[in-house]
């Protein structure tokens, strides 16, 4: 009842079949375990089934990369225990070259897709839009379900890739073809490939769904007062977000029909002037490959801040709420957020500098990059003078939201390198890139998240995270993803490829060889940190120190103003009206005012 | 319901909801065309020529879109068995329409173009109409299920929201036809 009522509020339903009755909202549904916990409509039950999700995929895609790590730390060693948990992707205890590609392909496709897109935004969208705007529910409680759904689908049929007799598609995240769309090209072009892209295509629908859903939440279902300015960065991130997703993500789709037809169809889009080994010349005449590199980075730019505007969001709430200030200029955030959710569509070239692309078309992709550089700093900027001079709590969401800001300065700046197409004739394909992606949107988009997790925890599990574990995860994982990304730079520099099997075998590469150890070993200990955070999130679930206070980061957002533990609809009573921006912190002598409390007669006002 | 009475409600978040999906329709398919447009540039494109039914479907496309909107008009206007039989005119408009690109698409069979082999304009033809009928099915589907629920005795249901939801979606794959089919006849 309470999502219909939501969404039809007072207008012209009336009606209709379904009477409203009962005005209580604690007991209005009887929910049942199926109800509740698998086909949930609750907003904030799909957010944790996101997360959890997310979870188990973050830890089976960082397995991987320790996986693939060893064999580049230690290639001319055999670890017998591998063929006892990998079969026959690993004889004799070494991964054989085609799966050493397919847990490459993996590990990118689950860590960018499933984890960072599906698991962030996924999860902190769910959990935030209508508890920080005050609604009851999402716009479609119902799409909201499916969206999970879909995306739990997509990871069932992903996840069972890895077990076909071919193995899992292995011709990199980005799935070019011809290897994507040649059976024939290589053991993981067969079935693997097929599911990659059943895989692929229910999770755009899931997110598609999703971000429909964001968006017209944020824009329709808004307390009263709630106006856009006063909406907390969170909101503005994840909204951003959502758009970027909307409009990126079909095109994704279009790509990947193509590529279904080019597969199946005998279409001839991607596909020109091969010949293949035992199987001889194709027939296939007039396609291009670039075409697909097109359409696939015209999505798989804007995905960078698919996954990294969430983390950016978080960040800056986090910060805020525990600087005890208000955010450093909170127009300069949203207008930022909004350059780059335009530059993000303008910039998809430079993925493809060394492809043949035109040179001075090039440049202009350089000019439109570099100038992401801008709203980037302003960010920066505004999240440093948020820093400054600021009362510091430093609770384990705060110390990541710091790490987060650490990083995306360190990883955007070597964006500025890559982003040249100069430079880029010596950088692309190297570890330099590897490097830059790594910390700018896979480390710093985790910050973000283990900053979102840490902090809104009290709110979805009425519980706190331990704290003693929480800084060693911390402290860990910072200085463990500097020693493994910051030495890949200097790899890169000096020239080293990505995607190779073995560099022990090339007199340019050899010197690197101790480096390469050491960071396998330091990827190890930080994948067993991570393992500890996984155990710290489900022991504080049932043995975290329970929260007694309805705000216990002293916030001034609404999420704070429900129950400790909120039901379905969120507020018992009426929504609250919101009165103030979110950010009024030490202001006027007081440490926090609430959105909710109305503005005083003497009060200096904000906007 | 008392607690949603202090939320502003402007547009009806489903018809907003469609709003923005029609906007991602929309992007999938200019980037199909875009393609198209890049591909088109290159040297040994074929091009086709456009069977006569695509003409017919395209009249029996904009009679359904009518035939819709009279539709909801009387909706509005509560006169029910009006509106049923204008719902179930404009459903098997929209089947016919998906017929009638099946059978263009014979059409292009017997006169030699393909969807395997070489890449031209017919390949970019197939998947991209065959795309838009996929849209338009899926607006039959849900024309089906407003006519069932139409002719439900159980429930007596006045909320026009579901039906206006329903036509600008017919409207939206109406209009996208109409755009396809005029950016084929001009990069023929």
């Amino acid at each position: 009842m309470s999502n219909e009522a939501a969404l039809h509020g007072h207008s012209e339903v009336a009606h209709s079949h379904e009477v409203h009755h009962g005005d209580d909202h604690g007991h209005h549904h009887k929910e049942t375990f199926i109800t509740k916990y698998v086909f949930s409509q609750d907003h904030k039950m799909i957010a944790k089934q996101f997360l959890i999700t997310g979870m188990i995929w973050a830890m089976i895609g960082g397995l991987m990369s320790v996986l693939f790590r060893l064999q580049l730390g230690y290639p001319d060693q055999a670890f017998p225990w591998l063929e006892d948990i990998l079969g026959r992707w690993a004889k004799g205890g070494k991964i054989s070259p085609e799966n050493y590609y397919a847990l490459v392909t993996m590990h990118g496709t689950v860590l960018v897709f499933f984890v960072l897109t599906g698991g962030l935004s996924g999860t902190f969208a769910n959990f935030l839009i209508p508890l920080q705007i005050g609604a009851r529910d999402m716009a479609s409680p119902m799409m909201n379900m499916l969206s999970y759904w879909f995306f739990f689908g997509g990871s069932v049929v992903m996840m069972s890739s890895l077990f076909v007799q071919t193995g899992p598609f292995s011709g990199g995240w980005t799935a070019y073809p011809p290897l994507s769309a040649l059976g024939s090209a290589s053991p993981g072009s067969k079935t693997g490939m097929d599911l990659w892209i059943v895989a692929m295509a229910m999770f755009v629908v899931s997110s598609l769904l999703g971000g429909l859903n964001y968006v017209s939440t944020v824009l329709n279902m808004r307390t009263k007062g709630m106006s856009m300015t006063k909406l907390p960065l969170t909101i503005w991130a994840l909204f951003f977000t959502a758009v970027l997703g909307i409009l990126s993500f079909p095109v994704l789709l279009s790509g990947f029909v193509l590529l279904l037809f080019d597969r199946h169809g005998g279409t001839s889009f991607y596909l020109s002037d091969i010949y293949i080994t035992g199987v001889g010349a194709l027939p296939n005449e007039g396609g291009s490959a670039i075409l697909y590199q097109h359409l696939f980075w015209f999505l798989g730019h804007p995905e960078v801040y698919i996954i990294l505007l969430p983390a950016m969001g978080i960040a800056s709430e986090v910060l805020s709420v525990n600087s005890r200030k208000p955010i450093f200029g909170y127009m300069a955030m949203v207008v930022s957020l909004f350059a780059i959710t335009i530059l993000a569509f303008l910039v998809w070239a430079h993925h493809m500098f060394v492809t043949g692309l035109n040179p001075f078309l090039g440049s202009v992709f350089v000019l439109l990059t570099l100038l992401i550089a801008v709203p980037s700093a302003i960010k920066v900027f505004n999240w440093l003078t948020t820093l400054w001079k600021a009362n510091i709590r430093f609770t384990p969401g705060m110390l990541f939201a710091i790490g987060f800001v650490s990083l995306f300065i360190s990883g955007g700046l070597t964006g500025i390198f890559l982003g040249n197409s100069t430079l880029d004739i010596h950088l692309h394909d190297s570890y330099f890139v590897i490097a830059h992606f790594h910390i700018v949107m896979g480390v710093s988009a985790f910050f973000g998240m283990f900053a979102g997790i840490y902090h809104w925890f009290p709110k979805m599990y009425g519980r706190f995270m331990n704290n003693t574990m929480a800084y060693i995860h911390f402290w860990i994982t910072l200085v463990g993803a500097y020693l493994i990304f910051w030495p890949m730079h200097y790899e890169g520099l000096a020239g080293m490829p990505r995607r190779y099997l073995d560099y022990s075998i090339w007199e340019s590469f050899k010197q690197f060889s101790e480096l390469n150890k050491f960071i396998s070993t330091v990827a190890i200990i930080v994948f067993a940190v991570q393992l500890m955070f996984v155990f710290n999130f489900f022991y504080s679930i049932f043995k975290g120190r329970k929260v007694t206070t309805l705000n216990p980061w002293s916030a001034t957002t609404l999420e704070w103003t429900t129950p400790i533990r909120p039901g379905h609809g969120n507020w018992p009573g009426e929504i609250p009206e919101v009165h103030r921006w979110a950010y009024d912190y030490s202001k006027d002598g007081r440490d926090f005012i609430p959105q909710t409390e109305p503005i005083g007669p003497d009060e200096s006002n904000h906007h | 319901m008392e607690m949603v009475s202090s939320q502003r409600q402007k547009v009806h978040p489903h018809k907003f909801t469609l709003w923005i999906a029609i906007g991602s329709i929309i992007m999938m398919f200019a980037g199909l065309t875009s393609a198209y447009i890049v591909k088109g540039s290159l040297p040994g494109w074929s091009t086709v020529e456009m069977p006569q039914i695509f003409y017919y479907s395209t009249g029996v496309m904009l009679l359904s879109s009518f035939t819709m909107q009279m539709a909801l008009k009387s909706f509005k206007e509560r006169s029910m068995n009006r509106y049923r039989r204008l719902l179930t005119v404009t459903a098997v408009l929209g089947c016919l329409f998906i017929v009638m690109q099946v059978i263009g698409f014979m059409q292009l069979q017997a006169s030699g173009v393909f969807l395997n082999g070489s890449t031209g304009a017919g390949q970019f033809l197939y998947i991209i109409f065959g795309l838009h009928a996929v849209h338009v099915l899926g607006g039959a589907i849900a024309l089906l299920i407003m006519f069932f629920k139409a002719f439900s005795r159980k429930f007596r249901n006045y909320n026009s929201v579901p039906v206006e939801v329903i036509s600008t979606y017919w409207h939206f794959v109406d209009f996208l036809w109409i755009y396809l089919f005029v950016f084929f006849l001009i990069k023929r």
